[in-house]
């Protein structure tokens, strides 16, 4: 039998709830941030540099953010996507934010997001930029203030072309990311491709590998092996004597400041493709990199920058609409308008949100105090380049 | 495939087998002799490794530095014995587990707040890069040494394991822990000790390997499950069960990343192969662990 007493009692509690959070309006004395990232365990450099570059911004801004105070809840997912989603259900349920922020993995992200998005609320990814929300999924709610995933692999082709290296090896640990990354090498390199290699995630020695490089004889090798695979490929391809004949290629993120510094020396002259480096010369870049080792005594990475810009992005998108959080649309119309002075120099949203911009090549070489630091090329390697999804991309008014 | 490039590879299989050997044989001591589940051996190689580069950045020698890290590497583990895991001997194995894996967590985050995520490490200039070996082959200097010096302390454990008075208490331990105490075996000096070479071990892998792999915090949990291959393998206990399970596991990773590879290129459609062929080397050392387990279930060479 069905027990209508216990039926009606919650129907009564729904009804409760319903009152309560209607009755919550956002008075917009503050701007409230949610702030999920990786920040315990292995994998937590990443998301640290994040934060701190994101909190350096609103340090310097004075604490506020478009004239408002800045409330950052910041909090650690600790690199599990369940954790990361209850992070987010209770930043937006229970605290109630306007913007939410932080993830470094897209896998994290993606199974997160789903909280922000359906109950309304901006996401702005300083780095996740997979490309399925740059194209069918793309989404009103879903900002990437970072770069689109295929992007410095492509300009990484793009780079091979304009040396006039005729052939090229391929190497990728066995998973999605890892063929998405060459795929997108291979969408702009002209020449050949003498081999393609996929090996086991988290693999520590390349040595066979090595051989079979060896053996190939390519002119050129690009790689995409995130965080300890690419340092331990690295060393291991200079120390096999290999770099004499190869022009070894490597995305951004893996000759990055966190990747120099356990490889050391053997990262001097490499060459790597990126949205941004330290020594860019516009105003706000400098400003950024010298309060940021004054605030933090390191280099910051393109990770810090990331953070630095979003927060960036958030101060001028709650300054454009004068602190009326509340009317989402205009939130969104100024977020697009992205009136800020990035770190990058010249940035604009695609109209699937996701960033046009200039790439660069950068090669490491010595800081002058006996480290290395990335240096960039004059002129960028690929101008005002968007995706190669945005025309699946229909965005919902 | 070419008679020069076959026989890198069999270096190459030589050479990380003898790697993982290190790591096993110290596991391998530990859990027969003192029936104990050590998930934190692995922090201990990442502990060795992280003393090895500082060590080195302050003396400006590597070999001070990994020497230094082989002795305070050991002390470490001694001192983790006889406080924290020396408790855990009479409980069973799921407790083991658990505060040993507590402990990779702390030792983990307590390395990072010591030392930071990451430290670099170099081998020394003279063997930083190839050596010409005989029939054209060039191969780099440090993997020849890590061959040298893992032969080398294989065969000194066989002696110490085999020959010494020391080596009769640890077989006497690990074939019956109970006898062995009753015939006067003071257990508790000698559980400290073999902690204490065990350690010692997993900071010879550490200095060996950081020239080679990232010096970064969980360097640790990637190769101990491979250990605990090895061992699982090779008979829990056994030394000898360790080095030949080393040396199967290395020579399986290998072949099947190459020849298993371009074998399937030559009898498959290209699309077949490239899904297939990682796919296959990635799990090749678990179906020779299956393979070993359903002939000898105990192991090629078990103790007890």
């Amino acid at each position: 039998m069905i027990d209508f007493r216990r039926w009606g009692s919650r129907g009564c509690i729904a009804s409760l709830v319903f009152v309560a959070s209607a009755s919550a309006v956002s008075a917009a004395d503050k701007v409230k941030i949610g702030f999920v990232s990786t920040l315990s365990g292995p994998s937590s450099a990443l998301g640290i540099d994040i934060r701190d570059g994101f909190q350096l911004a609103v340090k310097l801004n004075g604490g506020k953010l478009g004239g408002l105070p800045a409330e950052v809840l910041v909090s650690d997912d600790q690199f599990k996507p369940d954790v990361a989603r209850q992070l987010f259900e209770r930043n937006v349920k229970r605290d109630k934010v306007d913007f939410m922020t932080g993830v470094v993995f897209s896998n994290i992200m993606l199974a997160a997001l789903p909280e922000a998005l359906d109950n309304k609320v901006i996401y702005i990814s300083p780095n996740a930029a997979p490309s399925s929300m740059a194209g069918k999924d793309c989404n009103p709610q879903f900002f990437a203030v970072s770069w689109p995933n295929d992007a410095y692999h492509e300009a990484a082709g793009a780079f091979a072309n304009q040396r006039e290296l005729k052939n090229a090896y391929l190497l990728a640990p066995n998973y999605q990311a890892g063929k998405d990354s060459l795929a997108g090498f291979k969408r702009t390199f002209k020449g050949q491709i003498v081999g393609e290699n996929y090996t086991k995630l988290g693999q520590l020695d390349y040595a066979a590998e090595l051989a079979e490089i060896r053996a190939a004889k390519p002119q050129a090798l690009y790689i995409f092996l995130p965080g300890g695979m690419g340092i331990n490929f690295i060393k291991q391809f200079v120390g096999a004597g290999l770099g004499k004949d190869i022009t070894l290629l490597l995305p951004g993120f893996s000759a990055d400041q966190d990747i120099i510094n356990p490889v050391g020396a053997a990262m001097a002259g490499l060459f790597n493709t990126a949205h941004w480096s330290p020594d860019f010369a516009n105003a706000a870049n400098q400003k950024f990199v010298a309060e940021f080792q004054k605030e933090y005594k390191r280099v910051p990475t393109l990770y810090a920058s990331q953070g630095y810009d979003a927060a960036q992005l958030i101060n001028a998108a709650v300054r454009d609409v004068k602190g009326k959080l509340e009317d989402q649309d205009a939130v969104r119309k100024a977020l697009r308008a992205a009136k800020f002075e990035s770190v990058r120099g010249p940035f604009k949203f695609n109209t699937n949100q996701y960033p046009i911009q200039n790439y660069f090549v950068r090669t490491v070489g010595a800081d002058g105090k006996g480290g290395l630091i990335n240096k960039s090329f004059n002129e960028p390697i690929l101008k005002d380049h968007g995706d190669a999804y945005v025309q699946q991309c229909q965005m919902p008014k | 495939m070419t008679g020069v490039l076959f026989f890198e590879q069999a270096l190459n299989g030589l050479q990380f087998g003898l790697m993982l050997f290190l790591l096993a044989a110290g596991l391998t001591i530990v859990f027969g002799v003192m029936d104990m589940i050590n998930l934190a051996h692995g922090s201990l190689y990442m502990v060795g490794a992280f003393f090895a580069a500082w060590l080195t950045a302050l003396s400006g020698s590597f070999w001070i530095g990994a020497a230094g890290a082989v002795l305070l590497t050991a002390l470490v583990g001694m001192a983790l014995e006889v406080t924290l895991l020396r408790t855990l001997y009479a409980r069973d194995h799921l407790s083991q587990v658990l505060a040993t894996f507590a402990l990779i967590l702390i030792l983990n985050d307590g390395v990072k707040m010591v030392f930071g995520n990451d430290l670099p490490l170099a081998a020394p200039a003279a063997l930083d890069g190839p050596v010409q070996l005989p029939l054209g082959l060039q191969y780099p200097a440090w993997r020849l040494l890590i061959i040298g010096v893992g032969l080398g302390l294989a065969i000194a454990l066989y002696l110490l394991v085999q020959k010494t008075r020391v080596g009769a208490l640890v077989r006497a331990g690990a074939s019956n822990r109970e006898m062995s105490s009753a015939m006067g075996v003071n257990v508790a000096r000698l559980f400290t000790l073999v902690f204490g070479l065990g350690a010692a071990l997993c900071a010879v892998a550490g200095s060996l390997l950081g020239p080679l792999l990232a010096v970064q915090v969980g360097m640790g949990e990637n190769i101990l499950i491979l250990a605990f291959v090895v061992i699982v393998i090779g008979g829990i206990g056994s030394i000898r069960g360790a080095l030949i399970g080393s040396l199967l596991v290395g020579a399986v990773d290998t072949l099947g990343r190459t020849l298993l590879q371009s074998g399937l290129r030559g009898a498959l459609p290209p699309q077949w192969a490239s899904a297939a062929g990682p796919a296959l080397a990635s799990i090749a050392v678990y179906v020779l662990m299956a393979g070993v387990l359903v002939w000898r279930p105990r192991g090629l060479f078990p103790v007890r």
